[in-house]
C-alpha cells in the first residue's frame, strides 16, 4: 500500500478533480472541464471514470465495476483489482452492497438507492460532436440552447428509417437546459437516468470533460410529438433467468447459428437464477 | 510561526480528505441535507466545518476570499500553511469564506461566463447554526421537497435566476454543514 498514493492519484489531482465534480452537480449537465491525468491503463479503458473514482472513493467503501453489464471482463477485473490495491476498498458484484460503481456501458438492472455513486466512463462526452467538430462552437450552441440541429439529425433518422435508429449514447436534456450524453448505454437504460436516487457522475479521460446528474434530476430523452422515445430492448426472454424486463445480449452458441439471448446485467441474471428463476436455455 | 498554526490540518491528508469531500459531495448532490465533516480544527473564528472544506478542495490553484473577522493574522497563517491557497479580493476568488453579513454584496463574486458558468465562486458562509426547518428548496437533488435555514431568501432567488451561471454555497456551523448549488429554488 504504501508505494501508492491513496487510490494512485496525488492529493492536488484529486482535489482538482473534486472541484469539478462539485461543479458538475451545481450545473447538472453541463460538461465542466478538467486536466485529465494519465492513468495506468490505455484510453478506452475508462481513464475519465477511473480519476472520477479516485476522486470519490474512500477506504470504507464497497465497489463494483461493470463492463457492459458483466462484472467479470478484463476491463472490469483491472479497474476492480486496481483500486482494491491503491485505495484498499472492498469489491463485490452485488449491485444492492456496493457503495461506488463504475460502469461502462450500462446502467444495472436492480434500482439504485440513496447512498450510493454510479460512475460512467465516458468516451465522447460532446452530444453535439457530430453535428459540429469544434469545441469553441459547440459550447456557443450550449451556451445558447441552440439544439435544433440535434433535433434536425433525429428527424432525419425517422425520415431515413420510420423511426430513430440511434440505439446508444440517445440525448437527453437535463432538467430542460443542457442536452446531455448518457455515454454510451443502449436506450432501453435511458428512463432510468432521471428521477434516480443515486448519484450520478460522468468522467471522459481523453476528452478532459465531466458532468454529473444529482438525484432526482428530470432528465428527458429526446424525442418528437409524433414519434415518442421509446425505450426499446430485444422482443425476447432472458434465456438463462427468464427475466422479461432485463436488457439482452445476443450470444452465439453453436456452429450452426443457434442464437440465445441472455440479460446483460450478470449481477442481476445470476441472482434470479438463485432465487430459482429459469429460463428456456437453462441447464 | 505560532504552535496552532501548525497543528489543526487533517493527520492522515490522503482518507481525510476522500472523507471530508464525500460529505461535501454528498451536501451538493443533496440540498438542504446537513452532513457531519471533520478532521480539522481551525483557530478561531472559523469552524471545523468551514476548515475541513477548505483542507480538501483548496491548494495553491485557488484563490481564497477571506471576508469580515474571517481575515485574520491566525486564519490567514493557518490556511496559508495548510494549503498554500493565495489570497485575492472578491472579485478574483474561487472560494470566499466568511459570515454571511461579511460576504454581502453578492454581485461582486465571479458568476462564470456563458460558455463556462463553472468559472464561478463558491461562497462558503459561516453559520451560527445549522438547522431543517426554514425556506422550502426545490431542484435538482431533492426528491420533492425539503426545508432549511437560510440566511436570505432573496439572495438566493436572485442568484437562481442568473442559472446556469451562480454562485454555489455551502453553509457550515460547527462540525456540520449543507449546501445550496445554484440549481436550487429557495422559497
Ligand atoms: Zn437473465
Amino acid at each position: 500500500m504504501t508505494e501508492y498514493n491513496f487510490a494512485y492519484l496525488d492529493e492536488q489531482t484529486k482535489r482538482m478533480i473534486r472541484r469539478a465534480i462539485l461543479k458538475g452537480l451545481a450545473i447538472p449537465g453541463y460538461q465542466v472541464p478538467f486536466a485529465s491525468r494519465e492513468m495506468p491503463m490505455p484510453y478506452g479503458w475508462g481513464t475519465g471514470g477511473v480519476q472520477v473514482s479516485a476522486a470519490v472513493l474512500t477506504p470504507d467503501d464497497t465497489f463494483k465495476v461493470i463492463d457492459q453489464g458483466a462484472d467479470d471482463t478484463t476491463n472490469a477485473v483491472s479497474i476492480r483489482t486496481f483500486f482494491q490495491r491503491t485505495a484498499g476498498v472492498v469489491t463485490t458484484t452485488a449491485t444492492r452492497d456496493a457503495t461506488v460503481i463504475q460502469t461502462r456501458h450500462r446502467i444495472p438492472e436492480e434500482p439504485l438507492h440513496e447512498g450510493q455513486i454510479l460512475v460512467y466512463q465516458v468516451p465522447i462526452p460532446e452530444p453535439l460532436r457530430f453535428l459540429e467538430p469544434r469545441e469553441s462552437e459547440t459550447r456557443k450552441m450550449h451556451s445558447l440552447e441552440e439544439y435544433g440541429l440535434m433535433h434536425v439529425k433525429l428527424y432525419e433518422d425517422i425520415s431515413r428509417h420510420g423511426h430513430i435508429a440511434t440505439s446508444y449514447a440517445y440525448p437527453v436534456k437535463v432538467e430542460g437546459r443542457y442536452v446531455m450524453d448518457p455515454s454510451p448505454i443502449p436506450k432501453f437504460d435511458n428512463p432510468k437516468l432521471g428521477d434516480m436516487a443515486a448519484i450520478q457522475l460522468f468522467g471522459a479521460g481523453r476528452e478532459q470533460r465531466i458532468y454529473a446528474l444529482p438525484p432526482y434530476t428530470q432528465v428527458v430523452s429526446l424525442d418528437f410529438e409524433d414519434h415518442p422515445f421509446e425505450a426499446s430492448k430485444a422482443n425476447h426472454c432472458c434465456g438463462m433467468c427468464g427475466a422479461t424486463d432485463s436488457y439482452l445480449d445476443e450470444l452465439i452458441i453453436d456452429d450452426a447459428g443457434g442464437r440465445m439471448f441472455v440479460c446483460s446485467d450478470t449481477d442481476y441474471c445470476e441472482a434470479r437464477q438463485a432465487m430459482g428463476h429459469k429460463g428456456k436455455d437453462a441447464a | 510561526m505560532q504552535a496552532n498554526t501548525l497543528s489543526g490540518g487533517f493527520t492522515k491528508p490522503a482518507a481525510q480528505s476522500a472523507h471530508a469531500f464525500r460529505r461535501v459531495l454528498e451536501a451538493m448532490a443533496r440540498p438542504g441535507t446537513i452532513q457531519d465533516i471533520e478532521g480539522a480544527a481551525p483557530p478561531a473564528p472559523m469552524s471545523p466545518a468551514m476548515g475541513a472544506v477548505l483542507l480538501t478542495l483548496c491548494d495553491t490553484e485557488t484563490p481564497v476570499y477571506l471576508a469580515g473577522d474571517m481575515d485574520c493574522e491566525a486564519v490567514r497563517t493557518w490556511l496559508a500553511f495548510h494549503t498554500g491557497a493565495p489570497f485575492v479580493g472578491p472579485a478574483h476568488c474561487m472560494f470566499a469564506v466568511g459570515s454571511w453579513d461579511a460576504l454581502a454584496p453578492l454581485a461582486v463574486y465571479p458568476i462564470g461566463t456563458s460558455e463556462y458558468p463553472d468559472r464561478s465562486a463558491t461562497l462558503i458562509v459561516e453559520r451560527s447554526e445549522l438547522s431543517v426547518k426554514g425556506a422550502t428548496l426545490t431542484g435538482p437533488g431533492i426528491k420533492g421537497q425539503t426545508t432549511l435555514s437560510v440566511p436570505d431568501v432573496d439572495a438566493f432567488q436572485t442568484n437562481r435566476k442568473l442559472f446556469p451561471l451562480g454562485l454555489d454555497f455551502i453553509l457550515t456551523s460547527g462540525a456540520r454543514l449543507a449546501a445550496l448549488p445554484r440549481s436550487t429554488k429557495v422559497s
